[in-house]
């Protein structure tokens, strides 16, 4: 496989001793490591329909890589399979300001188009939490979202066009410059399919004005149900905030000595809510979302009063993940999005599954969509923790379906939370996600055995998804 | 509310002996696609809100249930579908709206139907009820398959009930009216939204430019004083007229195409009367157009023509062709939905 790889590669590009793949033995979920069978480095299109073709004819799994910064270990190797990484794709193609698109390779970092626009007075949307090293293709592949996705949306949204190649090699134009295209929204489709239909080599996005000014509020509760209630009616006030940030007591008390944001640490849980745009919008707006807050019951609300103050209220929040690196010696980073009006009762059940696994677990909330973040604190040296922290965050994820919610907001289910998806989706769903996959790639080479579970693994698994009162995969043998 | 289960035993029995299904609620959008085949599924039945929480931004109805009565609910709390749908003679229901995938005069600047879509109830060619997306803002479990309902006409399965994301009303809105000839026009309306202005919708036809601003009075009074141009009164009717295309350009012809092109794309060679919207990404032509060179002609800018209204439908279809791996493609993901090919037939393509 590596000579045939090889063969239809310029030197360099195809990786295979041990210590050249080690580096790719993981994507940003470490507790997944495996050795890839090669890596493939194409360089352009042509080569990665090239690797395509080659893996096709050979019959072995190929999984696409960005940036490796993905959180559900939709890029972890598998020993069976090329890994082929897009990062030599890294042009950023053309900018058009008037029609406001950017035209770019896969590989081109997130950050990196919005600092290309920056000239023209645009900028790139999403910003996931990663934007300085993640890359487009990674973002298409997962429908990144980041802090500002209530009001600007996500990367289907500010998405125009595509180029994909498909397992044969075959390159397919989706989407358009213009707002619509002909046939089916395959763009929608593509966009978090978790690299299991098609490898994008091109991506046209929407770039919208940057806003002139920003300022955020910092708001502190007594309580989660309270803080909960003031976003809620922060949104009833008709307000969408450019970002709406919760953080609880124990995330407070652990970036504070980090960071030194100037949190209030008798709080319960503190609120950051932004506006953005011009100077007078933003003025009259931030007044609003204060005078909402405060009737809320906030106990302590400050305005960013410069651009100084606003950086340092969101350098907490932005530190909390980091921040847990000092409380313990790793994290496990769950991402389920419930109802906002659930809130309270998710925490407090949080709470008590604490006791259960003996970990302690801190929340951060994407609280304006509902996307949760608990961070459970564990010890990957000990095996036992290890195990704990998985039953522990999957135990989460199946609380947030009986919610109302998701398994995830916006990091994609990939290998972590590939057995969840039996409890969010029953058995006939599953198997038309299947067959959507077996219309792009009928043998089922690309990223096989992520996003999309088989039936047999869910009975395996074991808990099921109970709809009405009737269990599904009726057919199938139990053990 | 009619029975799902009776539309699942129906479906059921047509698939059995490959009867074709045109699938049907309000019917106001019979004009739009391909020529109506098949045995009629009315789903009107299925009507009903069953779920609004204001706070949540999400609203969930019956597939059935009319657009009029969504948005009656929704202003009752200061909020409103972004996408401004066009609601025709008032029949139109939600489930055609997504099916058919059209969106008004916000949709440049807010977002289009499939950009609201979070969630989607569907029974497919063999009567199974499946469930994709749900009632949250974020969700990326599995495939996308409820936004790729929209705009599928129907051709992949029926709609029974879609969760939409809603958002508020703008506390301001001013509509400013430019005397201006299309190139200027044009120009104007791609550099404009280009700057930090809160533009809701743009038109132009017959030599004016109307720009609609919403958002904060600040916002709205500052880009009204930065603009110029004509304020003008009583203009939400119309934009209504705009988004539900009553507007007398739309029925100028007995033909009417829609051309989509990228945004900041030239004026169109084309003699004739002509009304464009979404900062010049949307162009309506009233009248015949040979359909070949305006394919071709809106292909060479990177965009497609439709023939959105005709007196009689043309063989090829009504949208712009598909190139050969793009329909197979579709035929693909079609059978994965309908393995039998009953569901509206012809509606989106010829071969579908």
């Amino acid at each position: 496989m590596i000579d045939r790889l090889r063969r239809v590669l310029p030197p360099g590009a195809v990786l295979s001793d041990a210590e050249e793949l080690k580096p790719y033995e993981c994507d940003a979920l470490t507790l997944y490591r495996r050795m890839p069978l090669a890596v493939a480095l194409p360089a352009d299109e042509a080569q990665v329909a090239a690797v395509l073709r080659t893996c096709c004819e050979a019959g072995v799994p190929v999984i696409a890589r960005g940036a490796g910064t993905g959180l559900s270990g939709g890029a972890t190797p598998r020993l069976d399979a090329v890994l082929m990484s897009l990062a030599r794709l890294s042009r950023i193609l053309s900018i058009d300001p008037l029609a406001r698109t950017a035209r770019v390779q896969p590989g081109v970092r997130n950050l990196a188009i919005s600092e290309a626009a920056a000239p023209h007075g645009l900028y790139y949307a999403p910003d996931p939490s990663s934007q300085i090293a993640c890359t487009i293709g990674g973002n298409v592949a997962e429908n990144s979202g980041g802090v500002h996705c209530l009001k600007y949306g996500l990367t289907v949204h500010n998405l125009l066009a595509l180029r994909i190649v498909t397992i044969d090699g075959e390159v397919l134009e989706i989407g358009a410059r213009a707002l619509d295209a002909p046939g089916y929204d395959l763009l929608a489709l593509l966009t978090g399919s978790e690299g299991l239909l098609a490898v994008v080599t091109e991506a046209t996005v929407r770039l919208i004005p940057r806003p002139q000014c920003a300022r955020v509020v910092l708001a502190a509760f007594d309580s989660l149900a309270e803080a909960g209630q003031a976003v809620a009616d922060v949104i009833a006030a008709g307000i969408i905030p450019a970002g709406l940030e919760m953080m609880d007591r124990p995330a407070v008390a652990a970036v504070e000595p980090f960071v030194h944001a100037g949190y209030p640490l008798e709080a319960e849980a503190i609120v950051l809510c932004e506006s953005d745009g011009t100077a007078h919008e933003v003025e009259e707006e931030i007044l609003r979302i204060e005078a909402v807050l405060r009737t809320a019951g906030s106990t302590e609300c400050r305005i960013s009063r410069d651009e100084a103050e606003r950086l340092r209220f969101w350098a907490g929040r932005k530190a909390a993940f980091p921040a847990m690196g000092a409380l313990s010696p790793d994290y496990y980073c769950m991402d389920g999005s419930i109802p906002r009006k659930r809130l309270a009762t998710v925490l407090e059940a949080i709470r008590k599954m604490e006791g259960k696994y003996g970990l302690r677990c801190t929340n951060v909330f994407h609280a304006g969509d509902g996307n949760l973040h608990p961070l459970i604190l564990f010890d990957s040296n000990d095996a036992d923790e290890v195990a704990r922290a998985e039953a522990f965050g999957g135990e989460i994820l199946e609380l947030c379906v009986r919610e109302g919610g998701s398994i995830t907001g916006e990091h994609g289910v990939g290998m972590e939370k590939i057995d969840q998806m039996c409890v969010q989706f029953g058995s006939a769903e599953l198997e038309t996600f299947h067959a959507v996959k077996r219309a792009f790639d009928e043998r089922g080479l690309l990223n096989p055995g992520k996003a999309v579970p088989t039936l047999h693994r869910c009975a395996e698994f074991g808990r099921l998804h109970v709809r009405g009162g009737q269990l599904p995969h009726p057919d199938l043998p139990r053990f | 509310m009619t029975d799902l289960h009776s539309l699942q035993e129906s479906i059921r029995a047509a698939a059995g002996a490959r009867r074709p299904l045109c699938i049907r609620a309000g019917g106001s959008k019979d004009f739009y696609g391909g020529a109506l085949q098949g045995e009629l599924l009315d789903v009107g039945g299925l009507s009903g809100i069953s779920d609004y929480e204001p706070t949540e931004l999400t609203i969930t109805a019956g597939a059935g249930t009319r657009l009029v009565q969504i948005e009656n609910v929704l202003a009752e709390c200061g909020q409103m579908l972004a996408f401004e749908p066009p609601r025709f003679a008032g029949g139109t229901t939600l489930g055609g709206t997504v099916a058919a995938g059209l969106s008004g005069p916000r949709r440049a600047y807010c977002g289009a139907v499939r950009d609201f879509v979070l969630g989607i109830s569907m029974i497919d060619g063999r009567g199974a009820v499946l469930r994709f997306g749900g009632k949250v803002i974020k969700n990326v479990a599995g495939f996308d398959l409820s936004r790729l309902m929209a705009g599928s006409l129907g051709s992949l399965g029926v709609i029974a009930e879609v969760t939409l994301k809603t958002v508020p009303r703008p506390r301001a809105e001013c509509t400013l009216r430019f005397a201006m000839e299309q190139p200027r026009a044009l120009e104007s309306m791609a550099l404009w939204a280009t700057r930090p202005l809160p533009l809701s919708a743009t038109t132009w036809h017959d030599g004016l430019l109307h720009v609609r601003l919403s958002g904060a009075e600040a916002a709205v009074r500052a880009a009204r004083g930065s603009l110029g141009g004509e304020v003008v009164s009583g203009a939400e009717e119309y934009w209504e007229s705009v988004r539900d295309q009553r507007l007398e350009l739309f029925a100028a012809g007995q033909e009417l195409w829609r051309v989509s092109l990228p945004i900041h794309s030239p004026p169109l060679p084309i003699p004739g009367r002509m009304l464009i919207e979404w900062g010049g990404a949307l162009r309506w032509l009233p009248g015949p157009q040979e359909a070949g060179g305006l394919r071709a002609l809106a292909a060479s800018f990177g965009g497609h023509a439709v023939l959105y209204r005709a007196p009689a439908k043309p063989a090829e279809g009504c949208f712009q062709p598909l190139p050969p791996p793009m329909l197979s493609l579709h035929r693909r993901l079609k059978a994965v939905f309908d393995p039998q090919g009953i569901f509206n037939r012809g509606r989106l393509h010829p071969d579908l």
